[in-house]
């Protein structure tokens, strides 16, 4: 294989960071409420959720045609710049990993991508109305279609089952959150394993290591599937708990109608060509479903943080991603210094995690959050 | 600029719809379990609340079906 160049290594390795980040990122949305409840315990919700996104993507066959979808000039893209933009990703989803919020992983890598780009390539590489379209306005719609959703679906869950036992309504809901939960976890292994197949696939191809055209080799989907899952397995637990404890105080029947209305609105939006973000969705759902049940509290001060997080999520990428292209595109030796900046800043935010770690044990205890609750 | 607002609507009312639906449909379910283990303990017989349990968790095994079956791209 005389095409795959150091260069080309580096990117594929640097995919696959960024494809463990995103499962540890995301583990949350499928099990974070699951786990909240006691409908699965931390471990088992993550085995499970591991599993079954090594499954989906397996399953997933039809790999991005793009790495971007549109949001860069594709033509314009050079493998340094999907290495940066890859970087900006990647320390963007350990960043927010490391304060415990949740943010839309996609957003992270479309951010990275955007800054080196235009940092690369110029300004013209960059398709600002797709950016728009695709990000901003569902940024904007998800938690507001989500929060809806669930929080007619827990009102109505509440009043339908206002007389039953209370033992029979928790056991029964729990079960239900796990069917819920296991179907997100799947959707998300058929969708977000393939982004870093498409960018590895890409990669090869643009060195002609592959024919244009060409699908995944089995190798680049058995790392990119067993990476998404080990991610998913090790757990964001700190992301789990703001998602599970952090925002609202979960109970079953909440749990079940948030992921049963996260789930929906995923499986119909990418169906009827409105993608939404998994994540946004998600913490839309969980919202939602804490306004749904009376006397349930919202600490609104933890959902402005996550808010401010997903719009900073774009930018913010884009800056590191930028940042990083402006360093590796002058050349093999500029593309290892941004390598190890960008090992060295993650050993470090990894390191500032350690002070106060969060794990499958104390997942459920709710952080010393220094802002009041508020009603 | 291209917003698809139609389709954005969509995903709502479709939503909406479905997961109320899953949702009402599930709480019956547990209503009709919670009625059983009531009549159980009453040594009455609960084979009226069995029946609706097992319907209303059939339509929701339906549902998670076609769920499955938007997921896998196999069945397409």
């Amino acid at each position: 294989m005389e095409h795959v160049t150091f260069l080309v290594v580096v990117v594929i390795i640097t995919a696959l960071a960024f494809d463990f980040t995103n499962g540890f990122h995301d583990t949350a949305n499928a099990m974070a409420t699951s786990i909240a409840t006691g409908a699965l315990r931390p471990k088992v919700a993550v085995a499970i959720s591991g599993v079954l996104n090594i499954v989906g993507a397996f399953l997933s066959v039809e790999v991005a045609k793009t790495i971007s979808g549109g949001i860069v000039d594709d033509k314009l893209v050079t493998p340094p710049m999907v290495f940066a933009g890859l970087i900006g990703a990647i320390l963007w989803n350990l960043l927010t990993w490391l304060f415990g919020l949740p943010s839309s992983s996609s957003h992270a890598l479309f951010g990275g991508l955007i800054g080196a780009v235009w940092v690369g390539a110029g300004m013209r590489g960059v398709h600002f109305d797709t950016v728009l379209q695709k990000i901003l306005i569902p940024a904007l719609a998800s938690p507001l279609i989500a929060g809806f959703v669930a929080m007619t679906a827990t009102y109505l869950a509440y009043t339908i089952t206002a007389r039953a036992r209370h033992e029979s309504v928790t056991s029964t809901f729990r079960f239900g959150q796990i069917v819920s939960a296991s179907l997100v976890s799947l959707a998300h292994g058929t969708n977000d394993a393939q982004k870093t197949m498409g960018v590895i696939t890409l990669t090869l191809i643009s060195t002609g290591a592959l024919a244009s055209g060409s699908a995944p080799p089995i190798w680049v989907i058995a790392a990119a599937g067993l990476t998404i899952g080990l991610g998913t397995y090790l757990g964001g637990w700190r992301i789990i708990r703001t998602m599970g404890k952090g925002i609202t105080e979960i109970e079953s029947p909440q749990g079940f109608a948030a992921e049963a209305s996260a789930t929906t609105v995923i499986l119909a939006s990418s169906h009827l060509g409105f993608a939404l973000s998994t994540t946004q969705v998600v913490s839309g759902a969980i919202l939602g479903t804490g306004l749904g049940r009376r006397l349930a509290q919202i600490r609104w001060g933890l959902a402005g943080r996550m808010a401010l997080a997903w719009l900073l999520t774009l930018p913010a990428a884009a800056a590191v991603g930028g940042v990083a292209a402006a360093v590796a595109t002058t050349g093999t030796l500029g593309v290892a210094i941004a390598a190890v900046v960008a090992i060295a800043v993650s050993a470090g935010l990894y390191a500032a995690s350690r002070r106060e770690p969060v794990h499958a044990g104390n997942v459920n205890e709710l952080p010393a959050q220094p802002q009041r609750v508020a009603a | 600029m291209d917003i698809k607002w139609a389709a954005l609507g969509q995903v709502l009312v479709v939503s909406l719809a479905v997961s109320v639906v899953v949702v009402v449909v599930f709480s019956l379910g547990v209503l009709a379990i919670s009625a059983r283990q009531v009549a159980e303990e009453r040594h009455a017989t609960g084979t009226g609340p069995l029946a609706a349990a097992v319907l209303c968790f059939a339509a929701c095994a339906a549902v998670v079906g076609y769920g499955i079956y938007l997921i896998v791209p196999q069945f397409h």
